[in-house]
């Protein structure tokens, strides 16, 4: 199992936000964590990345446990993340925030600047401009390729379609296929549950710090996901 | 032609100054640090070049360059071990902690050296001048004017042309996400303050050549470094250079008027330019 | 009905036990030497200039490295009162208040353009400047400084009848005058600070402190309370500075301006003994007293000893000497803490 967390919980200082959350992901495959604002989406993302320490034990990489590491350990371990509201370096042009990505880890594989900018030919375009001069769009592919650049093994995309415009949401979501083929799996954080639901395999659904479904993402009903999105019956 | 006169010797001053405040900048700007020892720092690098020369017959130059590893190990261990664990969203811890450093070192070099003033020998270089018609200008100034360029076009080589420099730009912008993209945050302050005080060797070299130091001069050169890292703006090596000869020549003006009044015409300088741009010439646009 | 408070039983009996301390204090010089006398007279006028800078920087969020500009311009108006008015240096303290708030108006309007560290420095800068410009004054020394003279000194009000009181002479009655004025002046300093801590404005102090913006939000008006703030710590700091330089009667530049006496020692006396409450300062200046005593005669490693004992502190006990005690007692002497009284609450967790 590439990932797999262990009755993870998380707190705010004296407020609990995950309760003994359990998720695996597989080498390759493509899962989705949909649920409302405050479900603990976001918390279980940055406790898989170490923005959050946990207990060794609560989050394991290949079976080993990664859950104290800090986020610069566990993304040299090939678990690289685009972070919720992307995070793009202001003081950095696109180009050299797609080079940051790739500097701490040299892995084999088939994503570098080259390929990244065939991915997103507009970002050729932009190299130089600074990093937070682009759209909303754009700075989302600039995320999005600067996590690729290390080759990761496994991908997080944090709400990659928040506060994009759906045409511009196309676009982005048109590149995960061929992230895929380049071999890693990823993990969808989506409120968009449509968009989420078409390219996954497998959907997780959390409410409250809880998981409250899993799922095939072809077998589910949305009886079933809106019982587990919003606790109440369609 | 005495103003003139006065305006280049002010210059080179002000690039004395840009030497001392360069190491100040760069930690500055990457971790909003603000060193209150960095001063007495300039001052024990200087004994430690002073052994070299005293001790082992060294000229100068080589021991500067020996004094330099030394200082960036010191550097290193210095944030590693004490400022990496202070450094957070409050600014009294670092600067609570570095006022006691800077106590400390004073102190220490004041037991250690005593109070006597000591100098750097520097040989042949001392009294040297060049006659250029118009001004003229001495050797050594010329030099330390040369090397504060030198030291600014390095470091911003770095920082613009290197991985360590984007880890240091983008790690100044957003440490959590630094961290997400493999870059510890904590490892490169420590290289970050090593850096600086390699360059605060350089400093010390000219400082001791120079001119008379003893262990109290620290501090005054802590607020005239940090005058010129102030009116450059967060984040300018240029803007360093720039508060640097501002001070410089405000300095030298002031003292061909009245030689008490140096001093105090270079800080009025410094309080007109903070009233004008209060962020200072050339800052950052992230801050 | 209920009540919001701040009273606790051992805020009580801390106000009772100062009470009873300072009425003691008062009647010490019949039964102590003159030594103590001027030691107390130290500690008192440190506490005071701690207590200052704790409100300053520990409340107020304004850390300032430049307060030694208004322990220099308070003794130096006394000074000029002294001399060039002909006044009682008793009398002319008060000049010394009025000086320092004159100097904090245009330092505030300076200082206030500038952020955290930038404040610092700028604070610092206008410091030298003002020791710069005094260092001009020639009347009162120039750059070498002068004396009170001897028509003054023996001239202080009341020192005749403390002379006949306590049998002693001309110097020790007045050494007992000032110490007995550096009591009143910790008293109403130390009582101010409290009484405004417990008050509104120390709630929005505090609120100012945690979060700028929340404070905004809900109606503190940020910009006159710092100014609020930073002219009374100026005047009082002033004030404690004349009182200082009436008792040592010879001023220079160097000794009324110096960042070590009135800033470094300051810091360090509110960082070790705990930032941020009222007892913390008093710990901190019985500490620094004691280590001054035992390390007189080892110059440098006593100033090397405080350095690292600041730094070491600011590691492993970032709240200082009494927040440790604090957190393992649980003991607040000074409490600004509201809660509500009178008000049983049922359940809950």
């Amino acid at each position: 199992m590439l990932l797999e967390t262990r009755d993870l919980t998380a707190n705010y200082g004296q407020f609990r936000a995950l309760f003994g959350v359990n998720i695996t992901v597989a080498a390759g495959e493509c899962v989705a964590i949909i649920g409302a604002n405050g479900a603990g989406k976001s918390t279980l993302m940055r406790s898989i990345t170490g923005v959050i320490r946990n207990e060794a034990a609560m989050v394991l990489h290949r079976g080993e446990p990664i859950g104290a590491l800090s986020s610069a350990e566990i993304m040299k371990r090939g678990i690289a993340m685009v972070p919720e509201g992307r995070r793009l370096f202001a003081s950095l042009s696109v180009e050299e925030n797609l080079l940051i990505g790739g500097q701490a880890r040299k892995a084999p594989g088939p994503w570098g600047l080259e390929a990244v900018y065939e991915l997103f030919p507009i970002l050729r375009e932009r190299r130089k401009n600074p990093g937070t001069a682009l759209s909303g769009g754009q700075q989302q592919m600039v995320a999005i390729g600067r996590a690729l650049m290390s080759n990761p093994e496994l991908l997080l995309c944090d709400e990659i379609s928040l506060g994009l415009a759906p045409v511009v949401i196309r676009d982005i979501y048109a590149a995960l296929p061929k992230i895929r083929e380049g071999g890693a799996a990823i993990v969808l954080v989506e409120q968009d549950i449509g968009k989420a639901l078409a390219v996954a395999d497998r959907v997780y659904c959390m409410m409250e710090g809880r998981v409250t479904l899993v799922a095939k993402a072809a077998e589910v009903t949305r009886e079933e996901i809106h019982s587990a999105y919003f606790g109440v019956a369609a | 032609m005495i103003w003139l006169d006065t305006l280049v010797q002010g210059m080179l001053l002000g690039g004395l100054y840009a030497l001392f405040a360069a190491g100040l900048s760069l930690v500055f700007g990457i971790m909003r640090l603000v060193n209150l020892a960095h001063g007495d720092l300039i001052v024990f690098a200087a004994y430690l070049v002073l052994i070299g020369v005293t001790l082992l017959g060294l000229s100068p130059w080589v021991a500067a360059l020996i004094a330099m590893p030394v200082m960036f190990t010191l550097g290193w261990l210095l944030q590693a071990a004490v400022l990496n664990r202070v450094l957070g969203k409050d600014i009294l811890p670092p600067l609570l902690v570095t006022f006691g450093l800077s106590v400390a070192v004073q102190n220490g070099l004041l037991e250690a050296f005593s109070a006597d003033s000591r100098r750097i020998p520097a040989g042949a270089l001392e009294g040297a001048s060049l006659d250029l018609g118009l001004v003229t200008l001495g050797v050594m100034p010329l030099m330390t004017f040369a090397s504060a360029i030198l030291a600014i076009v390095a470091l911003n080589g770095l920082f613009y042309h290197t991985a360590l420099g984007r880890a240091f730009r983008a790690t100044s912008d957003d440490a959590v996400t630094a961290g997400l993209m493999g870059i510890e945050p904590k490892r490169v302050f420590a290289i970050a303050t090593g850096i600086a005080m390699v360059v605060v060797t350089l400093a010390a070299l000219y400082l001791g050549m120079r001119a008379n130091f003893d262990p109290s001069i620290g501090p005054a050169r802590l607020i005239y470094a940090f005058e010129a890292v102030i009116i450059g703006g967060l984040g300018s090596l240029w803007g360093t250079l720039a508060g640097g000869i501002i001070i410089g020549v405000a300095q030298t003006a002031g003292a061909a008027v009245n030689p008490e009044w140096q001093i105090l015409v270079g800080h009025i300088a410094f309080l007109v330019v903070m009233l004008l741009k209060p962020r200072g010439l050339f800052p950052r646009a992230v801050d | 009905m209920y009540r919001l408070t701040t009273r606790t039983r051992a805020g009580t009996a801390t106000e009772i036990a100062v009470f009873v301390l300072v009425l003691a204090g008062l009647a010490l010089p019949a039964v102590t030497s003159r030594g103590v006398i001027q030691d107390l007279f130290f500690i008192l006028t440190m506490l005071t200039l701690a207590q200052i800078w704790n409100l300053l920087a520990g409340y107020g969020g304004l850390i300032s490295v430049g307060q030694q500009a208004f322990v220099g311009i308070g003794a130096y108006a006394m000074f000029a009162g002294v001399i060039l008015l002909g006044w009682n240096p008793v009398a002319a303290i008060l000049l010394g208040g009025l000086a320092a708030l004159a100097l904090a108006v245009p330092t505030a309007f300076f200082a206030f353009r500038l952020q955290g560290a930038y404040f610092a420095i700028g604070t610092w800068v206008i410091a030298e400047v003002t020791r710069l410009l005094i260092a001009q004054w020639k009347a009162l020394g120039g750059g070498t400084g002068t004396s009170l003279p001897r028509e003054a000194t023996s001239n202080i009000m009341g020192t005749d009848a403390i002379q006949a009181l306590f049998g002693v002479r001309e110097a020790a009655a007045r050494d007992i005058l000032a110490y007995w004025l550096a009591l009143a002046l910790v008293v109403v300093v130390t009582g101010c600070i409290y009484w405004l801590l417990r008050s509104r404005l120390g709630l929005a102090l505090a609120a100012v402190r945690d979060n700028v913006e929340a404070a905004q939000s809900v109606g503190v008006d940020v910009g006159r309370l710092k100014w609020a703030v930073f002219l009374i710590a100026a005047a009082a700091t002033g004030l404690t500075g004349a009182l200082i330089f009436v008792q040592t009667a010879r001023i220079s530049p160097e000794a009324a301006f110096a960042v070590t006496d009135w800033t470094a020692y300051v810091i360090f006396i509110v960082v070790i003994g705990g930032i941020g409450t009222i007892e913390g300062p008093i710990v901190g200046v019985l500490v620094f007293f004691a280590l001054r005593s035992a390390l007189a005669d080892y110059g440098s490693w006593y100033l090397m000893t405080l350095g690292l004992a600041a730094i070491a502190v600011m590691l492993f006990a970032p709240k200082g000497l009494w927040g440790l005690i604090s957190a393992r007692s649980g003991l607040h002497l000074f409490p600004v803490r509201r809660r509500l009284a009178g008000l049983k609450i049922e359940g809950g967790n």
